[in-house]
């Protein structure tokens, strides 16, 4: 056994472990201080909570894998907010009015296609000029949102299906359409990162850079295929969300991309690359939703999640830093 | 062989001084397309709307330069500006100023302890500080929108609407500001230090440098510098809302990058930060006055940021596409 | 054996990169079934010749011979795909990743959807590790294993192809005694099988134990190939260093003055324990040992980078506490790091800068750092040390390492320091450079200074020392005057065989 076991073991643990305080926290603190009468662990209220994880849960599964591979991506939100805009108005085009409901899938497949190029662009520049992932997605970030404003305006789209609306507030054993989609999207990725040789690789090139090129590991397709596995999340988010709403703001989905990143580093994930889980990105996607609902819950307003979540991240490095630390070895530089 | 040379020379010189040359470019572009572009009040006027984020811009540079980020610039000056208009009604404009820059330099001394003295990273600290500031600031404001109750009576509105022989009031401290900082940076002890500290972190230590000092310095360096946007911001509206610096810390980010500072530290310098922050500014104005939406600026900057970041990138390595297989 | 087609060859090898010619006419075979070593001080252009074979330079000239095939390689993999097959000194391991992932690391076996096949990928790995004899299996992670057991996996992982020719480079560096058993066991076998294997190391003894012929470089050159039997160490030397460097013993001409550092049974955890000695005025105190004895660790402690778990440390008679490398220099310690690209220089700063940077604070103009003394003090050690650069406005980064060495040494000697630590003083330098590193140092010492140096070249410390201090194992194992010292003992003092001896 090393040293560094008992360390990984606990961090590993770790999301899980906040989850449960959480729980009990808000349970408790829900008796005395709760504006309803319902109890925090309502099993509708926690349907409820999981449902409204969806939308960058399902963002946070991509920043994972991109952050296991090395990178990182600053333009989901804009991403996101373009696939919107894209889903509500094509199905106001006169050749999709004609088709009724067959147009649904069809709205579906150009925003997912459009999440998907977006991804591939910055994936390509990333590839082919080697400037860092955090500038090229800084810019795109800018560029998408440009973008969304060039297709309408500063005008909200709008389109409201009802056929739409329905699936995405139906419910199947008891469970949203959208927590489906973030279950299905979890296990997917999770299987991809495990089981397949592309999510070995990820991992490999973000732990050992040199390592795996030379191993003769393709860098580039690798970094790429990530990218637009998160720009088709990011869309997929947007089309689970939109389809219910039916309503997008070109301003829609602004700092989605530091909420996201939070999430997957209160899960573990390592911004060097290398090392991160989908099952704890998921425990980090739950803890921020439940701190937001517990304090709700407990009757404290939306500036006390602000500022709890952005102590609880710096408090989580903390603690991380000090588990690492062999005092021993290190020079104090 | 004399046509690679050549190329390469092309990319070294474009890597070099790529930025002035785009700069150029853009000023003569816009300049024949309207003829007001270079008008002095347009000239004025761009520069003054960009000073906010320009004052911003140069704290942000000793941060980037000395190796780490600033997420946070933007959550911290919804902060000052929501304190200092809320402290003028309370405790007079000559209190609530010191006391605004108080609280702030605090926020940014937080900071530099988390990043210099404990070694956090400074990606993550300042993400957690961006949420955590913003929840800060509702929670004074009560997620209210601050005004000034006596608009008309108040000499506070200098800082963002004076003019000094005709110049802007914004666009004075801005110039004073940078000089100053400037100066800072390129010519004393500290400046050289933040330098080595950004270049190399470990060989800086390793020549009796206090690198937590240093790195600490930078952040209250970029509070005082966001204290000022938020002075100027306040005395402009004389009323703001809880989330007036929104975002901003990203397009902070991306002039500073646009300057040619780099993100790995220990490259960079305020006068590139400064014609980073112009061009900017000037490439909104110009669209404007082509007849473009102001969102078309987001997709110019866009491509203008990855050009620039890769075209010097690709004159140091010599070569225009990235090695990656 | 010399009928036999070689199972690799190199013939005319040149590589030159700017103001370098790193690799001069390199020709050299490594027959089937045979262990080559390949020998040369650091500098000499062994790496680059491994980089040339693992296709990661291109050679401006000459040919590389796989079997009769010549080839040409671009890739490290493709070099692989040939046969040739690295074990690297710097361990390439991807830590949060199994055995088995690394073990086959861009090879994982498929199955449809490009899934793993973690059955295939285990069992190959499993019967891979089975001939190592290791004590861990396909699925451990390899963060967790020690040292030693990353080495085996970094070995494992040149069994996976049909290698034809395997290259050791520096492999027992980080091994215990069992543990170059089992390495030497593999090498057996692998040689068993008609592999070629190419074996770099500095150590003599693993040299003239293993191997079959010794190939010698230096500067660049060529300088001999000898069959291992018919030779001894002396002439290996004696082609590793030349007639060039003056590496005669050091004979003291000067009066030494007082203690200028003092210190007494100092420890730090498991890095070191109980180190005592002194360093008067005018001596160089020679450290010796193998990597890992202990020594940059009580230059560090020293230096304030690192805090003492017990003992005392006196300056001038005086008992101090060093908190920090400021701290160390305000009390007139200076060091010049192991590593000069990492710890030593600015590499993107120019050649002043970086050597006026710990005094910075006190050449002021007002508030203003004061240009012409800064230029002042830069032109003082260039023409001192005879540093060759265009002038003080070209960054560091493109001087040479002989160059950067003296800029780090200039950066010191302004400090005008009384306790100069000097830790590898000519690793990855020019012979040129070496000899007037080392008169410099022997300089420095005649005009007062107080001198530690730390060497991993026997010939080194022997040329500039008073006195060696021996380390083995963390701790001081016997102290030399130059008087006493002879290869043979010093040798024997930090394999850790002289504790007996020791009066």
């Amino acid at each position: 056994m090393q040293a560094g076991t008992l360390a990984n073991y606990l961090r590993r643990g770790a999301i899980w472990g906040f989850i449960v305080l959480e729980l009990i926290f808000f349970s408790i603190a829900g008796e005395y201080l709760a504006i309803t009468d319902k109890a925090f662990m309502d099993a509708g209220n926690m349907l409820l909570l999981l449902k409204q994880t969806a939308p960058l849960g399902i963002i946070a599964m991509g920043m994972t894998i991109v952050m296991v591979n090395g990178n990182i991506d600053l333009s989901v939100g804009a991403t996101f907010a373009l696939a919107a805009v894209i889903l509500l108005d094509s199905l106001s085009w006169p050749f999709m009015e004609e088709l009724g409901d067959w147009a649904i899938p069809l709205a579906w497949t150009f925003a997912l296609a459009a999440g998907g190029v977006l991804g591939a662009i910055n994936g390509l520049i990333v590839w082919k000029t080697g400037v860092d992932a955090f500038i090229v997605t800084l810019g795109a970030m800018l560029g998408y949102r440009g973008l969304v404003f060039m297709y309408n305006g500063e005008q909200p789209t709008s389109h409201l299906n009802w056929t739409l609306v329905d699936f995405a507030e139906a419910q199947f054993l008891g469970i949203h359409t959208a927590t489906w989609f973030l279950l299905g999207v979890t296990a997917v990725i999770w299987w991809v990162m495990n089981r397949t040789v592309h999510g070995r690789n990820a991992y490999a090139i973000g732990d050992n850079r040199e390592a795996a090129v030379n191993a003769g590991i393709r860098v580039g397709p690798h970094m790429m295929i990530n990218f637009v596995i998160i720009g088709f999340l990011a869309a997929l988010s947007a089309v689970v969300f939109y389809s219910e709403s039916g309503s997008v703001n070109p301003n829609d989905g602004e700092l989605y991309e530091l909420w996201v990143i939070t999430a997957v580093v209160l899960g573990g994930t390592k911004l060097t690359g290398g090392s991160g889980s989908i099952v704890a990105t998921f425990g980090g996607v739950l803890a921020i939703q439940l701190l937001r609902k517990g304090l709700a819950h407990i009757g404290a307003d939306t500036s006390t999640v602000n500022l709890v979540i952005g102590l609880i991240l710096i408090a989580v490095l903390f603690l991380d830093k000090q588990l690492n630390i062999r005092a021993k070895e290190e020079l104090k530089t | 062989m004399a046509a690679a040379l050549s190329r390469e020379n092309i990319v070294g010189f474009l890597a070099r001084q790529g930025i002035l040359v785009a700069f150029a470019l853009f000023i003569i572009g816009f300049t024949i397309a309207n003829d007001r572009f270079l008008d002095p009040d347009n000239v004025l006027g761009v520069i003054r709307s960009s000073a906010i984020l320009g004052m911003m811009a140069l704290g942000v540079t000793f941060v980037v330069i000395s190796g780490n980020l600033d997420l946070s610039v933007g959550s911290m000056m919804s902060f000052s500006t929501i304190v200092v208009l809320d402290l003028h009604d309370k405790i007079g404009p000559t209190l609530a100023i010191p006391a605004m820059f108080g609280m702030t330099l605090a926020l940014g001394a937080f900071i530099g302890f988390l990043v210099g003295y404990l070694k956090l990273n400074s990606l993550i600290v300042t993400l957690g500080m961006l949420s955590a500031i913003h929840g800060l600031t509702l929670t004074y404001s009560g997620g209210k929108n601050m005004d000034i109750d006596d608009k008309a009576g108040t000499w506070f509105d200098v800082f963002g609407q004076g003019e000094i022989v005709g110049i802007p009031v914004p666009i004075l401290i801005f110039a004073l500001l940078a000089a100053i900082l400037g100066i800072a940076l390129a010519k004393t002890p500290f400046g050289r230090k933040v330098y080595a500290v950004g270049g190399n972190g470990t060989a800086a230590t390793f020549s009796g440098i206090r690198r937590a000092r240093v790195v600490f310095t930078c952040y209250l360096i970029s509070a005082f510098c966001v204290a000022t946007a938020g002075l100027i911001q306040a005395g402009r509206s004389l009323g703001s809302q809880n989330t007036v610096g929104q975002g901003m810390e990203l397009e902070v980010l991306a002039a500073v990058i646009l300057g040619g500072a780099s993100l790995m530290g220990g490259a960079g310098t305020i006068f590139r930060t400064v014609i980073g922050v112009l061009i900017l500014g000037f490439i909104q104005n110009g669209l404007l006055l082509v007849g473009l939406q102001f969102y078309v600026q987001y997709v110019v900057t866009w491509i203008i940021i990855i050009l620039a970041v890769w075209l010097d990138i690709a004159g140091k390595r010599g070569r225009l596409w990235s090695p990656i297989a | 054996m010399s009928g036999q087609t070689p199972a690799l060859r190199l013939e005319g090898i040149v590589k030159t990169f700017p103001g370098v010619r790193a690799l001069d006419d390199v020709s050299f075979d490594v027959l089937p079934g045979e262990v080559h070593a390949l020998m040369g001080e650091n500098g000499a252009g062994k790496s680059t010749l491994m980089k040339v074979l693992g296709g990661i330079y291109q050679p401006d000239a000459g040919r590389i011979f796989v079997g009769e095939e010549p080839v040409v390689m671009t890739s490290p993999l493709q070099a692989k795909g040939l046969g040739i097959v690295f074990i690297h000194q710097e361990l390439s391991l991807a830590e949060e990743l199994t055995v088995a992932e690394n073990v086959f690391l861009g090879e994982l076996p498929r199955k449809s959807f490009g899934r793993v096949d973690w059955a295939r990928l285990h069992a190959r790995t499993d019967e891979i590790l089975g001939k190592l004899r290791v004590g861990f299996d396909a699925r451990a992670r390899v963060g967790d294993l020690s040292v030693a057991n990353q080495q085996m996996v970094e070995i494992a992982r040149a069994l996976t192809v049909d290698a034809k020719a395997v290259i050791f480079d520096e492999p027992t560096a980080s091994l215990t005694d069992a543990e170059k058993v089992v390495l030497f066991d593999v090498i057996a076998d692998l040689r068993r099988d008609g592999v070629g294997i190419i074996y770099i190391s500095h150590r003599m003894e693993e040299i003239f134990r293993i191997t079959d012929r010794i190939s010698v470089l230096r500067d660049g050159q060529h300088r001999g190939t000898v069959k291992t039997a018919e030779t001894d160490e002396e002439a290996v030397t004696q082609l590793m260093i030349g007639r060039k460097l003056d590496l005669s013993r050091n004979v003291s001409h000067h009066e030494l003055g007082d203690v200028a550092l003092e210190v007494r049974n100092l420890s730090c955890g498991e890095l070191f324990q109980d180190v005592t000695f002194e360093v008067r005025r005018g001596e160089v105190v020679g450290f010796y040992g193998l990597v890992g004895a202990g020594r940059t660790e009580i230059a560090e402690t020293l230096f304030g980078l690192r805090d003492p778990s017990a003992g005392e440390i006196r300056l001038d008679g005086e008992a101090v506490r060093i908190h920090s490398p400021h701290d160390a220099i305000a009390r007139g310690i200076s060091l010049v790091p192991e590593d000069r690209k990492g710890q030593g220089l600015v590499l993107g700063m120019n050649c002043r800068d970086n050597m006026t940077l710990p005094q910075v604070d006190d050449l002021k103009a007002g508030p203003f750092v004061a240009d012409g003394a800064e230029i002042a003090i830069f032109d003082q050690y260039r023409d001192r040390l005879d540093i060759r650069t265009p002038g003080w406005k070209q960054q560091v980064g493109n001087l040479s390492g002989g160059n950067q060495q003296k800029i780090v040494l200039g950066k010191w000697l302004s400090m005008h320091p009384s306790v100069l630590i000097v830790d590898e003083p000519t690793r990855g330098i020019d012979v040129g450079s070496k000899a007037e590193i080392h008169n410099l140092i022997r300089d420095l010492a005649a005009q007062g200074y107080a001198v530690i140096v730390i060497s991993s070249e026997m010939p080194e410390v022997l040329h500039v020392s008073d006195r060696i201090v021996a380390m083995f194992s963390g701790r001081v194992n016997r102290t030399f005057t130059s008087d006493e010292v002879t290869e043979d003992n010093l040798i024997q003092a930090i394999s850790g065989l002289s504790n007996d001896k020791v009066a």
